[in-house]
């Protein structure tokens, strides 16, 4: 680099002025087929990274991101389950060394040991081999971890019921529009809501939704206060009159003829009467179903 | 046209410098795939860089409409995956690209460890990049929530109480990041998102900018 006398400037900055700017630098004397990030190799680096897009958004696109319906933090019936990357940790706590009293050797003391490890890597494997086969002690500890955590990932994966949690997936909502002024609504909210959702919508594992109930009031009565299969009795707590508001809610919420036209009682109670009176039948048949499908899964 | 403002500004402000030093050096034979296949096991760094950079674009579009707060959070999204144009795309790159850049910091990890190149003289190099390991899964801890639906609030759950069986400082480390002792709520949610769009991504950049440094300063390590 020019210094001292007979530097130019740019103006009176302190800019040198020169007359060849950005030339590449020259690799040819060092060894191999060394050659130069810029441009050289950034123009064949770029298709990797083409390429990676590419697989990437095919990814994306077949496979649109998951989304489960809104947290609720009322359901207790609801397993958590994290993220892919952390399910070696969740697993870890399962095991008996690692859970209740000693639930600190699992969410600490492993994967302290573990992750602290790997951090100081570098100062505990100081010897000058670079080598895998010349430093079986660190080679072994990492393919140990490595093993490890691929395996608790694996027990992990087989022992969750992807079916159970498919039901919680946004695209199963029932969605019901529920008329919040009804005298029921407060009534519904009290007794039935923690299994059957704020909304009708029902909770897996729960309580079924109550869209297109196949009952009248007096079935819908009968169920709320003696309780239908799954169902425990003396759920409903609270007078007769409000056993009448409740029935008459969810029947009027629920039933497809009822929809948008809450207002008119008289003309069309019969005919939704007759519709859920057919589908009683259908449902009932679609029920004994379920009970033996139990009865098998019971087995 | 461009070439004569380049040299125009480059007159009055030097700047080839600036970017020759983070431009020029050279890949030698061991590192380049297209003189030795096998070499793209020193794709991996690269690209978990590549995906960081698609998941700070995308996270950046997600905020233009996610809300922070747990009456809206989930219908945020929800309306973003179902209403908003390509907003299911851009909201799929940043959840698969959690997945992508995970897998890729474990292969790169994989790789620099089983070919020793954190011996000495890049020690630190290394320490930074284990960071940078944790980062992202504090990324990918903190990000989990913020959609705010059954797996998303459960998990967190799980989440605090491992960090509250911490001895000693567990429940104080479960407050700083729940905002309350017992409550996964508002607060959690709120804090969640403050660690996962401003800390984490501040303590991304610093590390990742001293990891680049680092590598530029001592070279790329020869074959083995």
């Amino acid at each position: 680099m020019h210094r001292g006398k007979g530097m130019k400037f740019v103006g009176d900055s302190r800019v040198p002025a020169k007359e060849h700017r950005n030339i590449p630098k020259d690799y040819s004397a060092f060894p191999g087929r060394t050659e130069a990030f810029w441009p050289n190799f950034l123009l064949k680096e770029w298709l990797v990274g083409a390429v990676f897009l590419i697989g990437f958004l095919c990814l994306v696109a077949a496979a649109p991101s998951p989304l489960e319906q809104q947290a609720d933090p009322n359901n207790a019936a609801y397993i958590p389950l994290p993220d892919w990357y952390f399910l070696f940790l969740y697993e870890l706590l399962k095991y008996e060394f690692a859970s209740a009293d000693y639930i600190v050797i699992g969410t600490v003391g492993i994967p302290g040991l573990a992750f602290g490890a790997l951090l100081l890597a570098p100062f505990l494997d100081t010897g000058p081999g670079r080598k895998p086969s010349k430093r079986p002690i660190a080679t072994g500890m990492m393919l140990l971890g490595v093993m490890a955590t691929i395996w608790l990932t694996y027990e992990s994966v087989v022992a969750a019921d992807w079916e159970a949690r498919e039901e919680y997936s946004v695209e199963n909502v029932v969605e019901v529009e529920v008329d919040e002024g009804h005298p029921g609504y407060e009534v519904y909210m009290d007794n039935c809501m923690s299994c059957h959702g704020d909304a009708m919508q029902g909770a897996p594992t729960l309580g079924p939704d109550l869209a297109n109930l196949p009952y009248d009031e007096d079935q819908i009565k009968e169920i709320a206060v003696e309780g239908i299969e799954d169902m425990p009795a003396g759920i409903f707590d609270g007078s007769d009159e409000e056993l009448d508001e409740l029935a008459n809610f969810i029947v009027e919420n629920t039933s497809v003829e009822a929809d948008g036209e809450a207002g008119d009682d008289a003309g069309n109670d019969e005919g939704s009467d007759e519709e859920s009176d057919e589908n009683s039948e259908e449902d009932s048949e679609d029920g004994s179903g379920e009970e033996q499908e139990d009865e098998e899964s019971d087995e | 046209m461009l070439a004569k403002i380049y040299e125009w500004i480059d007159e009055r402000l030097d700047i080839t410098p600036i970017w020759r030093d983070i431009a020029d050096h050279e890949v030698p034979e061991h590192v380049n795939p297209a003189h030795h296949f096998s070499a793209f096991v020193y794709c991996f760094g690269g690209l978990t860089f590549f995906v960081t950079v698609i998941q700070v674009l995308s996270g950046m579009f997600l905020t233009m409409y996610y809300v922070p707060d747990i009456e809206n959070a989930w219908n945020s999204v929800q309306y973003l995956q179902s209403q908003v144009a390509h907003g299911q795309i851009v909201r799929g790159m940043h959840h698969w690209g959690a997945s992508v850049v995970t897998v890729m910091i474990f292969l790169h990890t994989l790789r620099v460890f089983f070919q020793g190149a954190y011996k000495k003289p890049r020690e630190l190099n290394w320490v930074v990049g284990v960071l940078l390991f944790f980062v992202i899964l504090g990324l990918g801890f903190t990000g989990y929530l913020l959609p705010w639906d059954n797996k998303a609030f459960f998990a967190t759950q799980v989440g605090l109480e491992i960090a509250e069986s911490v001895p000693i400082i567990g429940p104080d480390i479960k407050t700083l990041l729940a905002g309350d002792p017992n409550i996964v709520g508002a607060q959690t949610l709120t804090r969640f998102f403050a660690i996962h769009v401003f800390f984490l991504p501040a303590a991304l950049f610093g590390l990742m900018g001293a990891h680049f440094i680092m590598i530029r300063k001592q070279g790329i390590t020869g074959p083995l």
